[in-house]
Formats: C-alpha cells, structure tokens, sequence
C-alpha cells in the first residue's frame, strides 16, 4: 500500500547518526513515534490496526469495568459478558435468524426502490437544468419533513404489512438520494462533456458514455452513505410498526426489561451496518482502480 | 488557396453584474487551410469565447462562422478540441482514450471488421508519435501533465479533423515540457496538414508556433492586429533567439499592453519602499 511504502522511503533518508547502534534503534523509536503524531501523519497497516484495536476495546474495558464495580445496577446495564450469552441464546432459540433475514430483505427492498427510481432521476436533473429546476427546489422541500413523521401516513396507505416499512425507508432515503446524485452529476468536468461534444457525441451517447461513468464513483459513495441511513429508518419503522425483525426485538427485549437483549441487539445492528460499509468500499475499490495512486 | 475557416462579424455578450456585458464586437478573421494561427491579448479580452463559438460550444449573437465554406451549427468531428485540462476520461486507459470517438454513432462503419482494424492502427501509431507507446494500458491519473496533454492531442488528431482548436494546452506545463510540446504539435501539424487555431498567453509560444499571430484587444473583443511570423515553416529551437524573432516578440508585448492601457510606472515602486 501506498502509506507503508512512503513511510519506507521516509526512513531510509533520515539521518539519524547517534553513537552505538542502541542509540540509534531508540533515536529511531523516538522519531517514528513523532512522525506517526505528525500533522497529517502517516501509519503503518499494523500500526493502524493497533490503533483500531485499542478504540474498540476501551469502551468494552471501560464498560466491563463499570459493570464488575456494580456502579450501576445489573438489570440497567449488563456486563459484556451476559450480553455475549444472551446473544447466544438468541441466535439458539430466540429465532435471530429471522429476525435477520426480515431486517436485512426490509433495507435490500426499501434501498432498491428508492435506488432505482433516484438514479435516473439524479442524472437528469444534474444534467439537464429544466429537470433540476422541476424536481430539486420541490424535493429540497420534502427533504426537510422528517421520514419518521410519515410512519402514521405510511401504515394507513400501506397497512401494517411489509409495504409500510419498505415506504418508510424509501421516504426517509429518496429525495435526499436525488439531490445527492444530482449533485455528483454536476461534478462531472465540463471539459470530458465538450470533449466529447466536440468528437460527435450525441446528448444520448455522452449521458451514458461520459457523465454517468464519469460520475459513477461519486454514485457509488453515495450509494454507501444512504444505506447507511436505510438501517437507521428500518430501525425506526421496526421498532414503530412491526411484529418481526432485528428493531421489533430491541423493543420487545425493552418490554421484557431485556436489558441484555437491546445491547445485542444495538451491536449486531452496528456490526451489519460496518460490514456493509466495508463491503461497499471493497466494490468501490475493484470497480473503479483507476482511482488508486500506485 | 481555399479558406478553413471564416468568421464574418461575430458579436456575442454575456450577462454580467451591470447589465449585458460585450465580449466580442464585430470579429471578423479567415484562416487558411493548412495555416497555423495563434491568437493573443489581455486576459478576459474574448480568446476563449472567439474560440469555443468556433467549436460550437457557444452561439455566437450576431454574425456568422463559415468551415470548410459551410455555416456551423453546434459541434462537430470536423473540429476537434484540446483544452487546458481535465478533458481526458478518467476511466479508461490512454488508448482507450485515444480511441474514444468510435464509441459515438458519428463514427459509422461501412465495413466494420475493416475500419475497425484501420482505427486501432491509426490509434497506435498516433501514440507513439506523441511518445507514449510504453504508457498505452496505463490511466491519466498516472501520467505526468504533459504526458496527459500528448493524449489530448493524439485523441483530437484521431478522426483525422480538418481543424484543431486549443485553448491555451500547454498553460499548466512547466517551461522545459512546454517546449517539447511546442515541438511535438509543429510535428504533428506537419505530417496531418491540419489548420490550427491556438490561443496561448504565452507571446514566444504564439510566434514560435504561428505563421500567423492574431492580437485582440479587450473591452470590448476585436481583432487588433494580424502579424505574419517571418520565420520559415520549419522551426526549430536557434530560432527563439533570432533577433527578428526577439524584435517582433517585443513589438507584440508592448502592443497587447498598450491595448489594456497598462504603462507600469516604476518610479511607484520606490515610493512604496519609501512610504513603509
Ligand atoms: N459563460 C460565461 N458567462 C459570463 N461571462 C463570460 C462567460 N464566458 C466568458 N465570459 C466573460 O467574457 C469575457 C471574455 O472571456 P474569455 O474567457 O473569452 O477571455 P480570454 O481572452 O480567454 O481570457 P483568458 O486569457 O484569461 O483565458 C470575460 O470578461 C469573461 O468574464
Ligand atoms: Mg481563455
């Protein structure tokens, strides 16, 4: 990678000449310890890792810790511990399977609606100005409503069913997609569009053969950040109006004073929503190599 | 001799903070075919517009433009275009860049497999008259500027226009890669017989490569003076140090900087020394 590999050279040119070969190892120490707090500094991979490993187990530390010293009462706050059993229990003979599949099939249908309608649409209005005039001032405006207060208006046009919470998500992820797209759209150099202009290229041809791959990066990253609102509006939908999925049973853990329960759930929330973002950034990253600075 | 271009009184205006804001004023200039013209004068005088009307880019508000002696309506492969930067797609590698234009439907085929064959042939040789026969499979963001500018260049040559438009393509170079690319264009310009039209800021650059050197004046847009480069058609580096190339070097400074009505009073200077 390109951080190691800069890292390298910045070794080897550093004159670090101190007398016997220990001072030398812990002038070096010395140094590369600065450099990693350097303004905009760089690690290593491993450091890296190091790094991330420590801000992860802090808070588990801090948590287990608050826990054993009975600071504050069991039933509010268990130790990670129950919380690992419980989630074992769930996963056994609570039904997590399920609970699973139903959240992750809600965010797939929500996010798609509102992804295939969104796309064509934001590439229009950030193409052509008539377009941006008619959809983006209008959807400015529905932007601002809150997706949640339609919950109430979603479940009397959809029912309680699976509809309303697909609806929900779309709401709360649609019109801010478009406005995003748009914006990536706009983006688009306008040189690579007269270019090709400039070579024959029909509206037609350089919509599809220059702004959309030009500016399918910039998509794609807004793919990433909306479905990351997604989980957070199917959450909000589950939790308000279902019997089924990963939110229902944080709520119904809640009813039962589960406390254990909505720690499990809250982290196998967040762990999907990283998996999905790293799988994301994976895809981004085999898809558009051009991008990598070798 | 037939002329490339022709452009009969062209005016054109923009919307500016105070009102309609005239930009080029009754600009009439023809270009021969097989010429190579520069075009000078202050920045924000209309180079650009001038150019980019003759592209097709931009409608020009009165007036007409005559290539090959038919009128222009918008763009076309008969004009290619070089621009400062950022022209090249990202996305695809350098050939790929280069070959760009059969993806368009103004590039029919008669006889697919045949012309396609000729295409990538052409495409390759015109890669390696810019240099860059090691870089083919490569993508912009890993060349170097100029690297990137000879690409711009060998695209714009590959369906063989009849006219180059370049705006100011080597601006962003440093001096030593300017030169060589200075060179490169005089080359290529020779071995395609293609009329050029080339604005720069850079007067040596305009003399080194016109035959023709168009001067335009600012507020509003005109064509000042036409001067005729009295070197021969070859160039080659001695002759950015021949005195009538240095006379008429300066005679061209000095002009664009009366048309702005910019005399640099440096006795000022002292003052501000004095005054801290
Ligand atoms: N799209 C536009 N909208 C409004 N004003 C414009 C537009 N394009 C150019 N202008 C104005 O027209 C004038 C001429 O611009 P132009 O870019 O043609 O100048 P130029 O000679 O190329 O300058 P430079 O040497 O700095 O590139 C400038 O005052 C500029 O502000
Ligand atoms: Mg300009």
């Amino acid at each position: 990678m390109s951080v190691s590999t800069t890292r390298a050279i910045w070794m080897d040119a550093s004159p670090l000449k101190l007398d016997g070969p220990q001072a030398t190892k812990a002038a070096r120490e010395q140094s590369r310890a600065k450099r990693q707090w350097r303004l905009r500094g760089t690690l290593t991979s491993r450091q890296y890792a190091l790094y991330a490993f420590l801000g992860v187990a802090t808070p588990i530390l801090l948590w287990a810790f608050v826990n054993e010293a009975g600071i504050v009462p069991k039933m509010f706050m268990p130790g990670p511990l129950d919380v690992l059993k419980r989630f074992w229990s769930w996963i056994a003979n609570e039904g997590f399977a399920g609970d699973l599949t139903i959240s992750v099939q809600r965010v797939s249908l929500g996010f798609l609606a509102s992804l295939i309608i969104a796309l064509p649409l934001g590439l229009v209005a950030g193409t052509f100005k008539p377009a941006e005039a008619f959809l983006e001032p209008a959807m400015d405006f529905i932007r601002y409503m809150p997706a949640v207060a339609f919950v109430p208006l979603m479940m009397l046009w959809c029912g309680v069913g699976e509809n309303s919470k697909i609806a929900i998500i779309f709401v709360g992820t649609f019109f801010q997609m478009v406005l995003m797209f748009a914006d990536d759209v706009r983006k688009v150099p306008m040189q690579q569009i007269e270019a090709a202009q400039t070579m024959g290229g029909t509206r037609r041809e350089i919509l599809y053969k220059v702004i959309f791959p030009s500016a399918a990066p910039a998509l794609l990253t807004t793919c990433r950040i909306t479905l990351g609102w997604a989980w957070t509006y199917l959450v909000v939908a589950e939790i308000v109006a279902a019997n089924s999925g990963l939110g229902y049973s944080v709520l119904k853990a809640q009813r039962f004073l589960q406390t254990d329960k909505i720690f499990a759930g809250l982290i196998v929330i967040g762990f999907l929503g990283l998996i999905q973002d790293q799988l994301l950034r994976a895809l981004h990253h085999a898809l558009f190599p051009y991008l990598r600075r070798q | 001799m037939t002329n490339a271009i022709e452009i009969k009184g062209v005016f054109k205006s923009f919307d500016g903070k105070r009102g309609r804001n005239l930009v080029l004023d009754d600009v009439s200039l023809s270009i021969a075919a097989g010429t190579f013209v520069t075009i000078v004068g202050a920045s924000g005088c209309g180079k650009s517009t001038l150019l980019r009307i003759v592209a097709g880019l931009e409608s020009a508000d009165g007036g007409i433009v005559l290539v090959g002696g038919k009128e222009i309506a918008g763009p076309g492969v008969d004009r290619a275009m070089v621009f400062q930067d950022y022209s090249l797609f990202p996305w695809l590698t350098v050939a790929q860049n280069v070959l760009f234009s059969r993806r368009l439907s103004a590039n029919k085929y008669d006889n697919l497999a045949l012309e396609r064959d000729a295409e990538e042939k052409r495409a390759a040789s015109l890669i390696s008259l810019v240099g860059l026969s090691a870089s083919q499979d490569l993508y912009p963001s890993q060349l170097s500027g100029g690297m990137r500018q000879r690409i711009a260049i060998a695209r714009a040559l590959m369906s063989k226009p009849s006219i180059i438009l370049m705006d100011e393509p080597f601006g962003a170079l440093d001096a030593q890669t300017r030169e060589v690319m200075q060179d490169l264009v005089l080359d290529v310009v020779e071995q395609e017989g293609t009329t050029i039209m080339f604005v720069t800021h850079d007067v040596e650059e305009a003399l080194y490569l016109g035959t023709q050197v168009v001067l335009m004046s600012p507020h509003p847009g005109r064509i000042d003076t036409i001067y005729d480069v009295p070197l021969p058609k070859k160039r080659d580096e001695q002759m950015r140090i021949d005195p009538q190339f240095l006379q008429l070097k300066r005679t061209v400074m000095e002009r664009i900087r009366d048309t702005v009505g910019l005399s640099l009073d440096r006795s000022a200077v002292g003052s501000i020394e004095a005054g801290a």
